[in-house]
């Protein structure tokens, strides 16, 4: 009969020597290590709604990082927006075009984009850029001991570091996304005049028929939770970073990875929300 | 003791004697999870005085300077700086500690994102709340003539080389005024001739602005030029005790390994 390895360890709470296998230790360890770091981020959370709400607020350097996260961003949102529109006519036009329903293209590229593709769609890109920038500056600000040097400088590094960062995000991916929506509007319209010729004017008219605040509202009210994910996210996995210069590039990839994850799920429970409430 | 003959321009430093203690560390222990970093570590720094902590790498010389500001809490012990007991203090009470004491970090630790001068002025501008625009210039002016590197006010951190941060990051702690400076191996990764030009500076901050530091290091060179005492610390504890030459004429087989490569 196959022997089982059996490793003795001393239990926590009581000293004893209990006697344990080498599979249950590693599950154990790993049970462990995902609990510290629920709790780790629940401290990081609740540390961050502390400082958000407590005097002096770091106006500029919120300013500051708006400009970073917004503005520097907007390129690459456009272009992505632009597209958006141009393909999904595109695709579209040949379906609508077998009902004899072309007219409606504009509608339903304007519900499209403005409910669900463009708040995705450029909260992934953002997630893409902005979750890893923040994850790979705040790593190695923690790798090169600038935090630690802001600590001793008597700056809170929450206060200054994570706060305005992610209250910029908050802020600046709704604008973000306005944003792509238009450059949408505007790619759908080069779309429709590959194959025809519709006036810009009437393009843009014929698209806001179909579209309702209640199509507008929860959309742009997701975007701030998806801004606030991105942000949050990043901050934690640079702040929380390990002091090796690999542990730069693991934050920012794992800021990557589990915003994107993140950004996927608060538009589930957003998508839920949205259709209990409006019919 | 060393005597000193400069008069001493800080207030908090004032209310100490030549002979009184500016930091205290009593029973200091912390460890890293299995791994006993500082055993049991009890020191002294006088006012005025540049006291150097010598040990290899990895024997918590580090950890023991981030314990003093509080950037690592240890498991164990005491430790009183300018009569305040560190490890008790509230967080404002410990910002206003955090003021009084000047952290040149091993990797100058300046902010990427910012110019030389806004370097300077980020805690100028924290710690002295009410200077004017004239009396910040001024300062800025000051420190970097202090460090020799007027010419490189506007220039990013990567423009700088290694000594380049190092002055820097000097000029950056001295220009608020500390009372006590903290050094983390100040002169490692240099060449010689710039390692002797920090050591220079380390005892030029001593003798312009009257400070208490400790300064951690495994230069010989550098201890040689500017420590007033010596302290070695081996497995977590103090090893040795004494002034240069003192511990340069030791028989001890750890102490010579040092002193005499």
């Amino acid at each position: 009969m196959k022997r089982i390895p059996v490793i003795k360890v001393k239990e926590y709470a009581t000293g004893r020597s209990i006697r344990l296998t080498e599979n249950t230790l590693k599950r154990t360890q790993k049970a462990n290590s995902f609990l510290t770091s629920v709790g780790d981020m629940t401290l990081f959370f609740s540390s961050l709604v502390k400082q958000a709400f407590s005097f002096p607020f770091e106006f500029k350097e919120f300013l500051k990082q708006c400009y970073e996260i917004g503005n520097k961003s907007l390129g690459l949102v456009s272009i992505t927006g632009a597209i958006m529109g141009l393909v999904l006519t595109i695709q579209s036009r040949p379906v609508l075009a077998d009902f004899g329903a072309e007219g409606m293209l504009p509608g339903m590229v304007a519900v499209s984009l403005i409910r669900e593709i463009g708040p995705v769609i450029t909260a992934l890109i953002c997630a893409g850029k902005i979750g890893s920038g923040i994850g790979a500056e705040l790593g190695s600000m923690k790798v090169t001991e600038q935090i630690d040097a802001l600590e001793v400088s008597a700056a809170n590094p929450m206060k200054y570091l994570i706060v305005t960062r992610v209250l910029a995000a908050t802020f600046m991916i709704p604008i973000l996304v306005l944003f792509a929506d238009a450059w949408g509007f505007l790619g759908g319209w080069i779309g429709v005049n590959i194959r025809g010729s519709v006036n810009f004017v009437l393009y843009i008219s014929r698209a806001f028929a179909s579209v309702s605040f209640s199509d507008f509202i929860p959309a742009l009210v997701k975007t701030f939770f998806f801004g606030f994910v991105i942000g949050l996210v990043g901050c934690y996995k640079g702040f929380t970073a390990g002091r090796g210069t690999e542990s730069v590039g693991l934050a920012a990839n794992s800021a990557v990875v589990l915003s994107s994850l993140l950004v996927i799920v608060v538009d589930l429970i957003a998508v839920q929300i949205t259709d209990m409430f409006v019919k | 003791m060393m005597t000193a003959t400069l008069e001493n321009t800080h207030k908090e430093a004032d209310e100490f004697a030549d002979n009184e203690k500016v930091i205290e560390i009593t029973n200091l222990q912390k460890s890293f999870g299995n791994q006993v970093v500082l055993k049991d570590i009890s020191l002294d720094l006088y006012k005025r005085e540049n006291l150097v902590v010598l040990g290899k790498s990895g024997s918590g010389k580090s950890v023991l300077i981030k314990c003093i500001v509080r950037l690592m809490f240890p498991d164990k012990g005491k430790i009183n700086v300018l009569g305040k007991d560190v490890l008790s203090l509230e967080e404002k009470e410990l910002t206003d500690l955090r003021k009084k004491i000047g952290f040149l970090f091993q990797s100058a630790a300046l902010y990427d994102s910012m110019t030389v001068k806004q370097n300077l002025e980020f805690p100028l501008r924290r710690i002295k709340k009410n200077i004017t625009e004239k009396e910040l210039n001024q300062k800025i002016e000051e420190a970097l003539e202090n460090v020799s590197l007027s010419e490189a006010l506007h220039k990013m951190p990567s423009q700088l080389s290694g000594g380049m941060r190092k002055r820097i990051g000097l000029a950056r702690t001295i220009i608020i005024d500390p009372v006590i400076m903290l050094y983390d191996e100040p002169t490692t990764g240099l060449d010689p001739i710039t390692s002797a030009e920090i050591s220079s500076l380390i005892v030029d901050v001593k003798e312009k602005y009257h400070t208490s530091s400790i300064i951690i290091t495994h230069d010989i060179a550098c201890a040689r030029t500017i420590a007033d005492r010596i302290i070695m610390i081996k497995d977590g504890e103090v090893f040795a005790e004494g002034q240069f030459k003192d511990l340069e004429n030791s028989k001890d087989e750890f102490v010579n390994s040092f002193f005499k490569g």
